[in-house]
């Protein structure tokens, strides 16, 4: 049986297709969700895909969290789902509460299209089980508002327990402490502002972000949340 | 009772505003100088209908902490007074 990964769909979603494709690609089972269901059916994991969900109004992810989808998202991570945030779906995870922190706009104002490295910092969450410590991984970026913040309590926290799960070789954005992704407390949610769905396979340039899909392929397979 | 609400966002102090920053630096091209500690923030103004002005100012504050700003990154102030022509 193929793991079963579900892929929420907000109204302004953009990259739902481009997470689907790629979760086949590697024989994973791929489904989208719609945001006003209020299930998510017997999915494995839960994938936010990037976009501007509900036009960025308010602010990115504002508006999201309120879908009635997020409920049983919220459920589902607090049953140790795995649950992956990409770009958007980071703001959407932040704004739920289900992540610590914030995204800002990016320092220099200037929405960033382009491949960046990434540093694995810790392997012991559902998109990175699968990749060595310390692996630099190419992979696109896309965003204005990347820049990640928090308290420097929360900071302190996100190192201390190994939260801080990839970082910026060569920060882009002024993310605080290089920051480009976190987990949860938990560790099975995981949010993060580059696109691994964007570096699935060769002719996209970069094919580094198949280790981190196939990673949470892997987790999926063995979660048990029902 | 109906109320007039003006909600005010502005980053945290200590919270990088680039967009204000940029604005800052900009101004002295048009000729404006002297400008220093420029924030962008955001405004909401509505009417909102309360049974009294402390249950106006709980709501809005309410609002304002789950929803029209982000603590995280955002302070706010708001003023909330009696809509003109209401009935009192």
């Amino acid at each position: 049986m193929p793991a079963v990964v579900g892929v929420v769909v907000f109204p302004g979603s953009n990259c739902e297709l481009d997470a689907v494709e790629a979760v086949r690609q590697l024989g994973g089972e791929a489904r989208l969700l719609w945001h006003r269901d209020a299930s998510l059916g017997d999915v494995d994991a839960v994938v936010l895909p990037g976009g501007f969900a509900h036009g960025d109004y308010l602010r990115p992810g504002a508006i999201a969290r309120f879908s009635p989808v997020m409920n049983a998202v919220g459920e589902f991570a607090a049953a140790g789902g795995p649950v992956v945030g990409i770009c958007n779906g980071f703001q959407v995870l932040t704004e739920a509460g289900l992540l610590p922190g914030a995204l800002q706009k990016n320092a220099g104002l200037k929405f960033l299209c382009t491949t960046v490295a990434l540093r694995v910092e810790a392997t012991t969450t559902p998109l990175t089980s699968e990749v060595e410590e310390g692996t630099v991984l190419r992979i696109p970026i896309n965003h204005f508002e990347g820049n990640y913040t928090c308290s420097p309590e929360t900071l302190a926290e996100l190192r201390s327990d190994d939260r801080i799960i990839f970082r910026y070789v060569d920060n882009p954005n002024g993310s605080v402490d290089d920051i480009a992704g976190i987990c949860s407390a938990g560790r099975n949610v995981v949010g993060l502002m580059p696109h691994p769905e964007r570096a699935s396979h060769p002719l996209l340039g970069s094919s580094d972000g198949v280790p981190l899909l196939r990673s949470l392929l892997a987790t999926a397979a063995n979660s048990a949340v029902v | 009772m109906l109320f007039s609400v003006l909600v005010e966002t502005r980053p945290r102090a200590g919270v990088a505003d680039p967009e204000g920053q940029t604005i800052e630096r900009s101004l002295p091209a048009l000729g404006f100088d002297g400008v220093s500690g420029v924030r962008v923030g955001k405004v909401f103004r509505f009417t909102l209908e309360a049974a009294d002005a402390a249950s106006a100012q709980a709501e809005v504050d309410d609002m304002c902490q789950r929803f029209l700003t982000n603590p995280v990154i955002e302070d706010v102030e708001f003023t909330v007074t009696a809509a003109e022509g209401a009935a009192v």
